[in-house]
């Protein structure tokens, strides 16, 4: 019956290889040649902080006229306006997410850097204006050919004949008519395409086209054909876009600089009050839960950095690290199972290994079916509340389209870091902890039954 | 704590009275005072500047009142370690202002007040529909998760009869997510966002803590089956009542951290989090120990009494 002894070894390897997870997922692991910095692993000063951090700006956008007959190219092209001026205004750290059923658009950008004058309310009108898309000749918007408005009908990405991808362009008549007199006139030079004050595309004329479609070629792929149809039709949306229906919201840098350094204080000490709780209670297995703990956490921490450099970082939020410290109070749930089941073993009276053995075996069933209801939990937050392109949210889509779409970044990050947090929890509570466990109680020092909860004379 | 064994049915009827008394003052609270909803839900505008210097509340409403046609409250308070002045415009439940018209509010506040350094701190707006839909969402989502969770259990302990765990846990978890309720309406919280991430995470944590319950209940029944029900139910409690003190405490003080620390310095904003959740923690302690299990042998022994 006896089950097979851990090595004494075995406690020391993982509470290094906790250790160093600990370190790396905390201070990260770079390096500097010179001034470049080089990312090896990425720490928590690499977390993306959400709009409630670091100040920014949410908004969501809807058209502003109610009776147009809008399609999924119409949301596409308005994404593609308004992310072409987020870069014109030197924002590159935004998200934009489109919700095609409910045509909406929802946007996140964080106060531009070193700005603090920043005049947010004026920058989002001017996200949702109406773009204008013009035709111009030479390389210069000195000399307007065409626009957008009244000459083009519609752009698409295509492949040509042979299998080169392509925007065929679509005039309209009166802009058929500009179009080859242009032509005629710049065979072998360039039109220039610009959206407001920014050139998208400076195609080459081979001819003269008066059939009122033409087609770019020298596209690099399907993204990029598609990314070009979206700015040019962009010109031709019979609607603008506007927060006023909808919802806006600004925070100041400050407020959430703040924000982020309570919730560090509050984090804190919270670990350290269920560290202490657990070593006063449940004396060595206290200890183990402690770093199992804290193998929970930098696990948590990790998923949330993106740990690798290739991978993308989480945008963490408040609610987000609220969800980090709570997932720490129920964290030591699994330990706290299995301690106690070891203290019932030792009353049968029980040896230290068949304690620990059969106390964590009785442990698992109760241990499993709790994770799993807060797992079910985390999916329907992320589901309902995520942005729209994450795979649970694609399962849920049928149930929640019929609601609109998330508008709340902040309830999400609390999902991600809530599942993140249990799953981590199973395995460092569960695996972690029983080698560790069984591996410590091996050496003589540590084969007392009163540091697991027995009788001190026992 | 150790050798004290409890009775469970005994506690199960106080804790119905506790619960009583709660939630009567929790109805009282509500019709003096009224359920207030973040304009999430309600829809509206709340913007906030931050100010230096010595400002009136009449002043700012005077001139609020020139650039807004709206009904609105300007309330003072003071931030974040009490090193920044604020005061908040909030207009609930009407129409949300548009980026022109804040744009304009702004820029009347800083002519206006051009020696107090007039800074905007945080703007929000929500149009009525998108609060509306987004209150529907939060609604099924609710919905879904207790649905789901309930299936769950039902499937897990058909042994021990699905439907009457099942059943019983969810009448725990409705006391927990109302006392979670009646606590934001009592302490004059705003339903907000925030609140949904809690009831949600209620529902969950304190279904884990009556599966332990459950699960030893179970246990029980195979290893003793010739006690009787009540017996192994309340053996049962007893056995598990450590673990759920003991977990419900770690999670009690983590959350009671971000409570303190952010109260010290004025962070309001986690208001709507930490506190129903407290509560509702300590709830979900309760319900499970002392209603869930109580209730389902008053389920199973009246079910038995009709056999017989």
């Amino acid at each position: 019956m006896k089950s097979k002894r851990t090595g004494k070894p075995v406690f020391f390897i993982v509470f290094v290889l906790i250790l160093a997870l600990a370190y790396s997922a905390f201070f990260g692991i770079e390096n500097y040649y010179g001034d470049t910095r080089k990312v090896y692993v990425k720490g928590a000063g690499d977390i993306r902080w959400g709009i409630d951090i670091r100040g920014g700006v949410e908004a969501v956008f809807s058209p502003d006229k109610e009776d147009v007959d809008i399609t999924d190219d119409d949301m596409d092209a308005a994404k593609a306006i308004i992310e072409t001026r987020l870069v014109n205004k030197n924002i590159t750290d935004y998200e934009v997410y489109t919700d095609n059923d409910n045509h909406q658009i929802i946007v996140r950008f964080p106060w531009a850097a070193n700005e603090s004058d920043f005049d947010a309310a004026e920058a989002v009108r001017e996200l949702g204006e109406t773009a204008l898309l013009t035709f111009c000749r030479g390389e210069d918007q000195s000399d307007v050919i065409l626009s957008g408005a009244t000459d083009i009908d519609h752009a698409q990405a295509g492949v040509d004949q042979d299998g080169n991808y392509v925007v065929y362009l679509y005039f309209t008549n009166v802009g058929t008519g500009k179009f080859a007199t242009a032509t005629a006139q710049l065979v072998g030079s360039t039109i220039s395409i610009w959206m407001d004050e920014t050139e998208i595309s400076a195609p080459k004329v081979n001819q003269a086209i008066t059939d009122g479609s033409a087609y770019i070629t020298g596209l690099g792929g399907s993204e990029e054909a598609k990314e070009l149809a979206d700015k040019i039709n962009a010109g031709s949306l019979p609607f603008a876009l506007t927060v006023d229906n909808s919802k806006l919201q600004i925070i100041s840098p400050s407020l959430g600089s703040d924000a982020l350094r309570v919730m560090l204080i509050a984090g804190s000490i919270a670990f350290g009050i269920v560290c202490l709780i657990m070593i006063l209670r449940y004396r060595l297995n206290g200890v183990i839960a402690a770093i199992a703990l804290l193998g929970q956490l930098a696990g948590t921490i990790a998923c949330i950095s993106g740990f690798f450099p290739n991978t993308s970082s989480f945008t963490l939020t408040v609610p987000g690290i609220a969800g980090i410290i709570l997932s720490v109070g129920v964290g030591v749930d699994c330990n706290v199972i299995a301690a106690e089941r070891i203290r019932e073993e030792f009353k049968k009276g029980k040896t230290i290994d068949g304690a620990i053995d059969s106390g964590f075996k009785n442990a698992l069933s109760a241990i499993i079916d709790g994770n799993v209801t807060i797992v079910i939990v985390s999916i329907v937050l992320i589901g309902a509340f995520g942005t729209p392109d994450n795979i649970i949210a694609k399962i849920f889509s049928p149930l929640m389209s019929l609601f609109g779409s998330s508008i709340t970044g902040s309830i999400y990050s609390f999902g991600y870091t809530l599942l993140v947090g249990v799953i981590f929890n199973l395995i460092m509570g569960v695996l972690a902890s029983k080698y560790m466990l069984k591996s410590i109680s091996q050496l003589k020092v540590f084969r007392k039954p009163w540091l697991y909860g027995g009788k001190k004379n026992a | 704590m150790r050798n004290l064994t409890l009775n469970s049915q005994k506690i199960f009827k106080c804790a119905l009275i506790v619960y009583a008394v709660i939630f009567l003052a929790g109805i009282l609270c509500a019709f003096i005072f009224g359920v207030s909803f973040d304009i999430n839900f309600s829809g509206g505008t709340k913007i906030s500047y931050a100010y230096t210097g010595d400002l009136e509340t009449a002043d700012i409403e005077k001139t609020v009142d020139g650039v807004l046609e709206q009904n609105f409250t300007v309330t003072k308070s003071t931030a974040l370690a009490g090193d920044t002045q604020t005061f908040e415009i909030s207009l609930i439940g009407k129409d949300a202002l548009s980026a022109e018209t804040q744009e304009a509010l702004t820029t009347s506040l800083e002519e206006a007040f051009a020696d107090n350094g007039i800074l905007l701190y945080n703007s929000n707006s929500v149009s009525p529909t998108i609060a509306g839909t987004f209150f529907a969402k939060s609604l099924v989502a609710i919905l879904i998760t207790a649905l789901l969770v309930v299936v769950y259990v039902g499937i897990r302990f058909r042994k021990i009869g699905g439907v009457s765990a099942a059943v019983t846990a969810l009448c725990a978890l409705v006391l927990d997510i109302l006392i979670s309720f009646f606590v934001c309406v009592i302490f004059r919280l705003q339903i907000d966002s925030n609140y949904i991430a809690v009831v949600l995470t209620l529902l969950g944590y304190s279904l884990n803590d009556t599966i332990v319950v459950y699960d030893r209940i179970r246990e029980n029944e195979r290893l003793t089956p010739d006690k009787t029900i009540d017996v192994i139910v309340n053996d049962s409690i007893n056995a598990v009542k450590a673990r759920n003190f003991v977990t419900t405490l770690t999670t009690f003080c983590a959350v009671m951290t971000i409570v303190v620390v952010a109260e010290l310095f004025g962070l309001t904003t986690l208001r709507s989090f930490a506190i129903p959740m407290a509560f509702g923690l300590l709830s979900g302690c309760v319900t499970s120990l002392f209603v869930a299990s109580p209730l389902w042998v008053v389920w199973k022994t009246r079910k038995t009494k009709k056999k017989a």
